[in-house]
């Protein structure tokens, strides 16, 4: 029986992403464990692999930066001597019905498939626009029409582009005029609709603090000369990342969340890394950071870091997290306030470590100092919760030997 | 006095204001339609139906005269002037009575008198003075003026009609005599159908135009083959030549006429028909006190007809060009929808056609291959003549050609340009296809029946490609 390759799902909360490639094409053998395709969600990409062998009959779904709604069948898989069934949509079948009647009796037939078009509903566009957008690189699903019936007609688009640059001919396309349009991917779209959304919705303030970090510096120095053997080199992110965790087993009110039904104190701190990754960022977690020593933290960041730059976090590994660090000191950023992480209450923002002058009991001196920047949800954590926080943190990066409680 | 309240006033009852009433009526307004002359207006009673009576009259004689290349015989034709202008008044008044019944239909109120405007509450108040000399007073919340256009005279230089040696087109339409020879001063579309219907009968006509070459709104080409089809009929042509006097004379007019060369050529003729372009209808209507604001005789008004005065509207050839009667038709239904509240597109002038009746007739739409041109846009131009096509040569219609201009880049069709036999009515194909925004590949795509004279049209497309079948 021929079998159909469905949209699936990775994660419990997906309910659609994008056919980024095929790795097959019509008519090749494929065996269980082979990799088909790979499919993009809002934040990772992973592949689909055969659970069965046979042979890829139709690709129903071409790669493409539209989303596909979970459960779409994408391809249909053929055994040995099989024909392709009739199938008449790409919809998602109803789980009570199979979707697929397979007639092996009939001949193949061409599966049509409508193009998907990128707003996923058709377009009513005059012929002149539709081409008029192509060459433009617009997309015409996001262009009011003004036609008979809401028809986009060629003044919509000259519209759109005078709107988007005014010094633009009608007919050159946008790319050779300025600037380059690359489409929003899915972590562009959840970077924007999240960031967006916290911004406006979430209460948020900074509290600011200075940590020297000479101590630390030098407690990381010793560790790192005992360990090198072993392939073990602590970071100060490692030290602050396990800094984070304590002080909010310390602090526990800081490692709260805000919720209609009331406020969540987590009992685990499930410390968030902030990953800058090509065309975007994601914030893989280190869970129970409190339980966890500096090695472990160190391996477990780079394994993560690693596999985030290359998306193919698991949507677990990226998901949940009770509190974020965001760190721009390697980048030389002084001080900075991230944008709360919901529904996380606060989240850490690190500068640079660099030496500045300091009193010393009235003796102006010499210290290695990092700002640090918690900006918190004050729905959850109040002001003087933040302070506490980031004092019990301070404490322990300006006396790392705190961090072996 | 009277006092009327109705929701809409239109004065004039031509294209633009009869067709206003109606789809204003339609929507529910009460309109009442203030008209002077006969219901219909210029176009229905002295402009565009009678002429085609008359070209109607004059085409069928020239079929008569080559009855024999059709295995007919028809040894001397011959015409009756008398009944060929009864025919044409004939289907004039038939068109006027079915205005009149259609605005009955429709509940359309019809005030018999002159409409002028005086100051109003919402919208001016309009003063009908009828034939008695009885005024009565109209009150509406809006008001279209749609009183139209009247031939345009030049008195200094004797160009103005006396209604017996010099014509405009209202005398040219009812001629008591079939004149030996003919002077038309100007070479539009009104010249050119003067033109024409005399040259059929036999008239000696010579025409005259101003600027380098005949139809000078139409494509260089299709001037060009119009008056090569025309001197071959043997009517003799005149361009960059200016007539400079017109005297009277017993019996006949001598007109001189500056010519490219800086001579001055003298012409008699029987008759002169002016067609020289037009004036609007916008004095003694009471524009001046009310403010309304006049671009060169002609009213100013926005997307939606709307004037600079509260509450007033205008219409047709009082108002920008192109002055022609679907124009003022449908700028009358847009005004009308948006008044009604509706959301009417704006008029797109690029998508207006011109059709001339003259033999070969002309039609065209959009851009000309030298505005594309001049508006810098790198164009393809197709082409295809009647003599490949089969219904045309069937017909014994073989003489013109289709053109059509696309934008190379986008594949817009900027243009269509025709003359050959029935190209007024081939025009409305491209029409169609520039309002509905298609591009070459659904033209190419479109199956043309067989055997048609629109056939030609796919061809041209064809051409503008390099696919052409049939040359």
């Amino acid at each position: 029986m021929p079998i159909e390759i469905l949209m699936p799902a990775l994660s419990p909360t997906m309910e659609e992403g994008i056919l980024a490639k095929w790795l097959v094409s019509e008519g090749d053998e494929v065996q269980s464990g082979d990799i088909l395709a790979e499919i993009e969600t809002d934040k990772a990409t992973m592949e689909i692999e055969a659970i069965d062998e046979g042979i890829v009959g139709k690709i129903l779904i071409k790669a493409g930066p539209e989303n596909i709604k979970i459960n779409t069948v994408i391809a249909v898989l053929l055994q040995d001597g099989e024909a392709m069934p009739n199938i008449k949509t790409a919809a998602p079948p109803s789980p009570t019905a199979p979707a697929v009647e397979p007639q092996p009796a009939q001949p193949a037939a061409p599966v049509p498939v409508a193009e998907p078009t990128p707003s996923g509903t058709r377009v009513k566009a005059s012929p002149l626009a539709k081409r008029l957008a192509k060459q433009a690189g617009l997309d015409i699903a996001t262009i009011p029409g003004t036609g008979t019936h809401g028809r986009v007609i060629k003044r919509d688009i000259e519209a759109a582009l005078s709107a988007t640059s005014a010094t633009t001919s009608t007919t050159t396309p946008l790319a050779t005029d300025g600037f380059d349009l690359i489409a929003l991917d899915g972590m562009r779209k959840t970077i924007a609709a999240r960031m967006t959304a916290s911004f406006r919705d979430v209460p948020h303030f900074p509290l600011n603090v200075d940590c020297r970090l000479d101590a630390l510096l030098a407690t990381r120095k010793a560790i790192n000369l005992e360990t090198a053997d072993d392939g073990i080199k602590i970071s100060v992110n490692d030290f602050i990342v396990r800094a984070c965790a304590l002080a909010l087993k310390k602090v526990p009110e800081a490692n709260a969340s805000y919720t209609p039904d009331g406020l969540k104190l987590w009992h685990n701190a499930d410390v968030c890394i902030a990953v800058a990754v090509d065309g975007g960022l994601i914030t893989p977690v280190i869970r129970a950071a409190h339980a966890k020593g500096l090695a472990d933290i160190s391996s477990e960041t780079k394994d993560l870091a690693t596999r985030a730059r290359n998306r193919k976090l698991k949507p677990e590994e990226y998901q949940g997290g009770t509190f974020t660090v965001s760190n721009l000191g390697m980048m030389g950023i002084k001080s900075f306030a991230s944008i709360i992480n919901e529904p996380q209450g606060c989240i850490l923002s690190i500068g640079a470590g660099e030496p500045r002058p300091v009193v010393n009991d009235g003796v102006l001196g010499i210290a290695t100092v990092m700002s640090v920047t918690l900006t918190c949800d004050h729905r959850v954590v109040d002001g003087a919760v933040g302070a506490r926080f980031l004092a019990a943190f301070k404490a322990m990066i300006e006396n790392p030997g705190l961090m072996l409680l | 006095m009277n006092v009327t309240q109705f929701d809409l006033v239109i004065i004039g009852s031509g294209p633009g204001g009869y067709v206003a009433a109606i789809r204003a009526a339609q929507l529910g307004l009460t309109v009442a339609v203030v008209e002077r002359e006969e219901l219909g207006g210029v176009c229905l009673n002295w402009g565009c139906i009678p002429t085609k009576a008359l070209l109607r009259s004059a085409e069928v004689f020239e079929l008569m005269g080559h009855a024999e290349q059709y295995g007919l015989s028809c040894p001397k034709p011959g015409f009756d002037l008398a009944k060929i202008v009864k025919r044409s008044r004939d289907v004039a008044g038939q068109l006027s009575q079915g205005v009149k019944f259609l605005l009955k239909k429709n509940k359309v109120e019809v005030i018999a008198g002159e409409g002028r405007l005086a100051k109003g509450k919402d919208a001016p108040m309009v003063v009908v003075t009828d034939k008695a000399g009885k005024q009565s007073n109209l009150t509406a919340k809006h008001v279209i003026l749609a009183t139209g256009a009247r031939a345009r005279t030049i008195p200094a230089l004797g160009l103005e009609p006396d209604g017996k040696l010099i014509w405009t087109a209202r005398e040219a339409m009812v001629p008591d005599i079939m004149p030996k020879s003919l002077l038309v001063i100007g070479s539009g579309a009104i010249g050119i159908e003067f033109a024409s219907f005399y040259q059929a009968f036999g008239c000696k006509v010579t025409l005259v135009e101003m600027q380098e070459r005949i139809l000078p709104v139409e494509d260089t080409e299709i001037s060009a083959f119009a008056e090569k089809a025309f001197a071959k009929q043997g009517m003799e042509i005149l361009t960059s030549a200016q007539v400079k006097k017109i005297t009277k004379q017993a019996g006949n007019v001598q007109a001189q006429i500056l010519l490219a060369d800086g001579k001055i050529n003298k012409i008699e003729a029987e008759r002169v028909i002016l067609a020289i372009g037009i004036e609007a209808n916008t004095d003694d209507i009471g524009l001046g006190k009310l403010g309304v604001k006049l671009d060169r005789g002609h009213v100013v008004v926005d997307e939606y007809s709307k004037t600079n005065v509260k509450g007033l509207y205008a219409i047709g050839d009082i108002t920008a060009p192109p002055w022609l009667a679907h124009k003022a038709s449908h700028e009358g239904v847009i005004c009308v929808e948006k008044i009604a509240g509706e959301s009417p597109h704006p008029l797109n002038h690029a998508n207006i056609a011109g059709c001339t009746y003259c033999r070969p007739q002309i039609a065209s739409v959009g851009l000309s291959e030298q505005a594309a041109k001049d508006a810098g846009v790198e164009i393809r131009v197709g082409k295809f003549p009647f003599i490949g096509n089969g219904k045309a040569i069937a017909m014994g219609e073989a003489e013109g050609f289709i053109k059509t201009i696309f934008d190379a880049k986008t594949g817009e069709l900027l243009g269509a340009h025709m003359i050959g036999a029935e190209v007024t009515e081939l025009i409305q194909g491209f029409v169609i296809g520039r309002t509905l925004e298609t591009t070459e590949a659904e033209l190419l795509e479109t199956v043309f029946a067989h055997p048609t004279l629109s056939e030609m049209m796919h061809e041209s497309v064809l051409n503008a490609y390099d696919r052409g079948i049939h040359m």
